[in-house]
């Protein structure tokens, strides 16, 4: 600690500024861990060292086939899916100044089950391939409509935009509870797939929606500079010269692109994009810039470790990362919303 | 006794054990949602699975009829068709109590997670413990609901109750139950499920007699208490000050309105399954039509019955020309939007006038 040398600036705020490189090194940290975790842990009791041996050699031994056909992909997943929702999280609650903000919550995972139910039900169509697509446009659809009905009061409070999400997902989730029961295969194949999981997903749809998760991911990038100015609000970013009505729509774009992929994947994990941009910005202070990069490597290592333990809690079966996020992260919503300042970002 | 100018025509009731003043308007509009209710059940007879005649209906009525007609109006339909009203109103009344004592219209018993509680617990029973019992059904309804809602109440609590504290643990308590439900779901046996999700969707057509009894007679209970307390929520809309200088003993009050409106809800989740947005909707699509001050409960539980009878008549209509739709899925996609529509209002105006 005695390296870390203070800069002119560090003072000037008064309250605590956080030593950012230590957290650099936690958040790369916690990620190298949790992706060696994802790889040596899982159904197949494989050692340690059967697994090193595996990772590093690649031949024809059980080892190394798991590691590296089973694992591996999934934990790239992982990484991949972690950094979509961290990001579209951290994205969402800065362009609504919403703490309470998440993917999951605001219904988008509703607006994807709800149209591959349809495609399922109304459409006839089978198989992973055929889903994403269609889960793709729904939760598209989802996120533009929930987004629009919370922006137009002009400060739309936290509660009113999670109600609307709330309230979408129930209207959404009605509809598709309807065209399962009034069929068994419906229902057979859409109850599994609504429930969140990075196994279930084969490579080459992955790298069908890869494309999109990259764009969103560069857009959020570039625009985290203007979310800085857009968090003064609409008349300072303006006066700033930050074009906030192109902030937002270029926004608006990198959430859908990056929940849309994400939930299309997996069929929807919620709260990962909720917790982890708390925890960085109680990390790095409020820097959206900060905020966006520390998400996307935060992220990651929540839903992998997530995902590990769902592979441990109930061995040999599997419980779905999708559900153990819920477990954990709303204990965490109901504590944001009992701290005493929940409404502040 | 003078008698005072409400500057609005009231009607006035004066009992041994109460005295009520309802306004004239709110009096005659509940009556007509009433009747209106009560005229949807009677043409929901004539629908389903059976066609019957006007003759067939009328005859069964006067105790005319054959066995088997009989048997369909009197033993099946009817107790669905009186279901529906009186679950309506039932409905409406958990509502108005529950938006008066939190005093926002979003503090509905389903918002806040009485109807998720409710289907964990009955999805634990059918599925881990498979047990298809009525009985132990509603009973687990009754308890998951219950748990639910104390626990949300308990997590919400913190020097005071917020609306928008209640809300929020509401949904974040719903989302871990209802992903807990999915996991239940996705591991059991698919005729299982297909069980619990017809039980999820909420649906009058299982009511029949043995069940509808004990429900009247708990309801009598109820909607006796709430009438006898209806003056007492009134004046705790002003504030717990402004109601004990008027007399009202605000403790007391309060828990026996929050165990009634509890077992409104109860009730109808253990005979029907969870049947979601109209304890929302009903008290203030009511206050909108009597444009009175406050919740009404005699207007929002008459709006409540005609509601869930309308609701109840549509999914006959849509069984007929499409597939049948159980009524607590029409409920929530129509309360959905009704929400919807409701936010989108209350953040015009609010930002309206905020500039």
């Amino acid at each position: 600690m005695s390296t870390t040398s203070i800069s002119p600036g560090a003072s000037v705020a008064g309250t605590a500024v956080p030593r950012r490189g230590p957290v650099w090194a936690i958040l790369v940290a916690a990620l190298v861990v949790s992706f060696l975790l994802s790889l040596a842990v899982g159904a197949n009791p494989l050692s340690v060292g059967q697994v090193w041996q595996g990772l590093i050699h690649p031949d024809s031994t059980e080892a190394s086939i798991i590691v590296w056909t089973e694992r591996m992909p999934r934990t790239l997943l992982g990484v991949v899916i972690g950094m979509a929702l961290g990001v579209s999280g951290a994205l969402i609650q800065a362009l609504t100044r919403n703490p309470l903000a998440d993917p999951g919550i605001l219904g988008v995972n509703a607006g994807a089950g709800f149209a591959v139910t349809i495609g399922v039900g109304v459409f006839g169509l089978t198989g992973m391939t055929g889903y994403i697509w269609w889960a793709f446009l729904g939760a598209a659809g989802a996120t533009v409509l929930v987004y629009i009905i919370g922006s137009l009061g002009r400060n739309t409070s936290p509660v009113t935009m999670v109600l609307a999400g709330v309230a979408l997902s129930a209207v959404l989730g009605g509809l598709s509870t309807f065209l399962t029961l009034i069929d068994e295969t419906t229902f057979e194949s859409i109850r599994a797939w609504g429930v969140g999981s990075i196994a279930r997903v084969r490579v080459p749809d992955v790298l069908t929606v890869l494309p999109f998760l990259v764009v969103g991911l560069a857009l959020a990038i570039g625009l985290a500079g203007s979310l800085n100015a857009v968090a003064l609000g609409d008349d300072l970013a303006a006066s700033l010269g930050t074009s906030v009505m192109r902030t937002r729509v270029l926004g608006i774009a990198a959430i859908t692109l990056l929940a849309g992929g994400a939930t299309a994947l997996t069929g929807g994990i919620g709260f990962v994009g909720l917790m982890i941009p708390h925890v960085v910005r109680w990390m790095t202070g409020p820097d959206q810039r900060r905020i966006i990069v520390g998400s996307a490597l935060g992220a990651p290592s929540l839903l992998l470790i997530s995902d590990v333990v769902g592979r441990i809690v109930v061995r040999p079966g599997e419980i779905e990362v999708g559900i153990v996020t819920a477990v954990i992260g709303a204990p965490v919503l109901i504590a944001l919303v009992r701290r005493r300042k929940a409404s502040a970002l | 006794m003078t008698l005072v100018d409400f500057g609005y025509r009231v009607l006035r009731t004066r009992t041994a054990v109460s005295s009520s003043r309802i306004a004239m308007r709110t009096a005659t509009i509940s009556a007509a949602l009433f009747l209106l209710a009560a005229s949807f059940a009677l043409v929901a007879l004539f629908l389903g699975d059976y066609p019957l005649t006007l003759g067939d209906v009328t005859a069964a009525l006067t105790g005319r009829a054959d066995d088997f007609v009989s048997m369909i109006v009197l033993q099946w339909r009817m107790p669905v068709a009186v279901s529906a009203v009186l679950f309506g109103a039932l409905l409406g009344i958990g509502g108005a109590i529950f938006q008066s004592l939190t005093r926002n219209p979003l503090g509905s018993p389903d918002v806040i997670g009485f109807d998720a509680g409710a289907y964990t617990a009955v999805v634990l029973v059918m599925l881990a413990a498979g047990s298809q019992h009525t009985w132990s059904i509603a009973g687990a309804a009754i308890g998951g609901g219950l748990v639910t809602a104390l626990v949300v109440y308990v997590f919400a609590y913190r020097r005071g109750m917020q609306g928008f504290r209640l809300i929020v643990v509401g949904i974040g308590v719903s989302a871990m139950l209802g992903s807990i439900n999915s996991y239940l779901i996705t591991r059991a046996d698919l005729d299982d499920a297909m069980q619990v999700g017809f039980w999820g969707a909420g649906s009058l057509s299982r009511v029949t007699w043995s069940m509808l009894v004990p429900v009247l007679a708990i309801s009598l209970v109820v909607i006796v208490t709430v009438i006898a307390l209806a003056p007492a929520l009134r004046s705790m809309e002003l504030g717990d000050d402004m109601a004990v200088s008027h007399g009202t003993r605000v403790g007391a009050a309060r828990v026996a309105l929050l165990i009634a409106g509890v077992a409104t809800t109860a009730l109808v989740t253990a005979a029907a399954g969870p049947i979601g947005f109209i304890a929302l909707a009903a008290p203030q699509l009511a206050r909108r039509l009597t444009g009175s001050a406050g919740v009404s409960v005699l207007a929002a539980a008459a709006m409540g019955s005609a509601l869930l009878a309308a609701a109840h008549l549509l999914s006959h209509v849509l069984a007929a020309v499409f597939r049948p739709m159980p009524v607590g899925l029409i409920t929530v996609c129509v309360g959905g939007v009704y929400l919807i529509i409701l936010l989108i209002r209350e953040a015009r105006t609010r930002s309206g006038a905020a500039r």
